[in-house]
């Protein structure tokens, strides 16, 4: 099993580099990921990654792209509902680099 | 991870030169214990694998006549080996179609045949040592199933039923994919391979019902575990999470909402797809497929349609009637076929496509279109390899190719097509099909979707064209990742209910 160390300790990831437990995560775990991902978290991203959580720990998944863009825009201001707003902070694709940097396992199947 | 790029075009579209090994370290990952042992497979490779894998090889030649014949038949004429989009792009030798089935033949011919067994050296055949097994896992994870070369064999030889073949048998071993065999087990546990619970789909419906409010005006509705729905609409579960599938499953339900029908989604059949077609595994192919009878009996539907995915409506229109009951031809000795049987109305076609449905009403005069809705696109339409060449739509002979694109045609005023050598019976898989939709894979599928790229690349010089439509949520998934790389822009990717969607008049009629 594959891990990664921050700040002297050590969790684990599978092949990817997601978190295995989810119980592991924090800002600081965050933070580490986003860099191996070439990405420096703003307040734009962290309002991405509070969301995903929050919506996790209430259906036990990621939101749909659909879904996600909706809420970013009700809550922060319309001009950033939208998927490109979104592609331009996680470029590799927000269901999962955000998700990853979320903590939360990576969403599978035809997508 | 190393940047990827996408191969140059070629300028005169002749066989590569060869690089050989050039893929030989392009795995995905081996699925752990964990996934493995979730669908009944043992959790890592056994000890005894050698002799497990040549018993299991020998039953499924028992099994599958077709397997036999595709062992013996091979002349190595080479007409397959220039036809699959991974060689073209890869240029490694072993993607060729006659190679990769030659790492099992050659194993075949070991253990199977006399010659083989007496003089091994003199017909090529080799023992099955781990390294032989290793590189079975590699190529036979390198091919999409989508039975290109196929159509070029004289023989007729499936060279996706060899890779299903040498998947089950890897599968049998221990030796699983982490991406087919992960997903097979949320479908499962879940009923999608998404793993969307009930609650979250329920969710996001809610939410597209207000979204299309807001953009129509019109209370077109996305309906949950209806019983007593006429039609149940089995769809693949990326239609509920992802961007552009999402579009079209707005369109089929805008069909529904304009012709009156009443629909139902079901949260145990949230998912069209079936990935124990992509293993090889009967067993689990079954298993997928019986949650969709499951939930039909138990919402009392009359009819069955499937939504834009190719390997779920290759499975449907190919192998559900003797897998579940539906469709003609079910076991009598199977009590909940023959009551499926009778529950399902026959004056329809069982199943139908979504295409079908669409395009039945359209031809009745039941749909009617604003076309100009859609003057902001140039379209070509991308054949998805599972529709065009595992199955068919309509009453006649080439279906699968007029329906999707008379749709297109009816709905807006721009249409192109992309050369004829790499469309309807000749499409080139999108890259990521076949259980190779996964990131670990994404040279791959980069590499893999260079003749596609190709030919789009000719349309949108000659035609301006600037969207590409297809009925698969794999072939959607796909291009919207890689076709960036190729320098075009991930939206030009689409479904054709997106064009139905964006044209429909709700009102009228």
């Amino acid at each position: 099993m594959a891990s990664i160390e921050v700040n002297g300790k050590t969790y684990e990831t599978d092949e990817e580099g997601y978190l295995v437990n989810l119980a592991d995560w924090n800002a600081e775990v965050a933070n580490y990921i986003a860099q191996t991902e070439k990405i420096n978290m703003t307040d734009q991203h962290w309002e991405v990654v509070n969301y995903l959580r929050e919506y996790f720990e209430e259906y036990q998944i990621a939101p749909a792209v659909r879904v996600l863009t909706k809420a970013i825009g009700k809550k922060f201001g319309a001009e950033k509902g939208n998927s490109e707003y979104l592609y331009g902070l996680f470029p590799y694709g927000p269901g999962k680099q955000a998700c990853k940097i979320a903590g939360l396992p990576k969403p599978t199947g035809c997508i | 991870m190393s940047e990827i790029t996408a191969p140059a075009y070629r300028i005169i579209p002749i066989i590569p030169a060869l690089k050989p090994g050039a893929m030989e370290s392009a795995r995905s990952f081996v699925a752990n214990d964990k996934i493995q042992e979730t669908i009944g497979f043992p959790g890592q490779l056994v000890d005894n694998w050698h002799d497990r894998a040549i018993v299991k090889m020998g039953e499924l030649l028992g099994k599958y006549r077709s397997l036999k014949v595709y062992m013996d038949a091979c002349v190595h004429c080479g007409a397959c080996s220039d036809k699959c989009h991974y060689f073209i792009g890869t240029q490694d030798p072993k993607n060729m179609p006659v190679a990769r089935q030659d790492l099992m033949r050659s194993v075949y011919r070991r253990y199977f045949t006399l010659p083989g067994k007496l003089f091994p050296k003199l017909v090529g055949a080799r023992d099955l040592t781990r390294e032989v097994l290793d590189e079975w896992y590699t190529y036979f994870y390198q091919c999409s199933e989508c039975r290109r070369c196929s159509v070029f064999c004289p023989y007729g030889i499936d060279t996706a039923e060899v890779t299903m073949a040498a998947r089950e048998i890897l599968d049998s071993v221990g030796y699983g994919q982490k991406y087919s065999n992960e997903i097979i087990g949320k479908v499962h546990k879940i009923g999608n391979n998404l793993g969307l619970p009930g609650p979250a789909l329920l969710d996001t419906l809610q939410g597209l019902e207000e979204d299309v409010k807001e953009a129509s005006g019109f209370d077109v509705r996305f309906p949950i575990d209806v019983k007593g729905a006429e039609v149940l609409l089995i769809t693949p579960s990326a239609d509920f999470f992802a961007e552009p599938h999402i579009d079209s499953l707005i369109g089929y339900a805008k069909v529904f909402h304009a012709t009156g029908t009443s629909w139902t989604l079901s949260s145990k059949a949230s998912e069209g797809g079936n990935f124990g077609l992509f293993i090889g595994n009967y067993e689990h192919m079954r298993k997928i497929a019986l949650r969709i009878r499951e939930a039909a009996l138990e919402l009392g539907v009359k009819r069955i349609v499937v939504g834009e995915c190719g390997h779920a409506w290759r499975v449907a229109y190919s192998f559900w009637n003797t897998l579940t009951g539906v469709g003609e031809g079910a076991d009598e000795n199977d009590r909940f076929a023959m009551m499926l049987q009778k529950q399902l109305d026959h004056r329809y076609k069982q199943p139908v496509h979504i295409c079908e449905f669409t395009w039945d009403m359209i031809e009745k005069g039941a749909l009617s279109f604003d076309k100009e809705a859609n003057d902001k696109h140039i379209i070509t339409f991308h054949d998805s390899c599972n529709v065009a060449r595992g199955s068919r739509m309509g009453e006649f002979a080439g279906g699968q190719f007029e329906i999707p694109r008379d749709i297109i045609k009816a709905v807006a005023n721009n249409f192109v097509e992309m050369s004829l050598a790499t469309t309807r019976e000749q499409t080139f898989c999108c890259g990521g099909g076949g259980g190779l939709l996964t990131d670990d894979l994404l040279d791959l599928r980069v590499k893999g979707a260079l003749p596609r790229m190709e030919v789009l690349q000719q349309v949108v010089d000659e035609h301006g064209v600037n969207f590409m439509a297809t009925i698969c949520a794999i072939c959607k998934a796909q291009f919207t990742k890689i076709m960036p790389i190729y320098g075009f822009d991930r939206r030009m990717v689409g479904g054709v209910h997106q064009l139905v969607s964006n044209a429909i008049r709700l009102g009228a009629k």
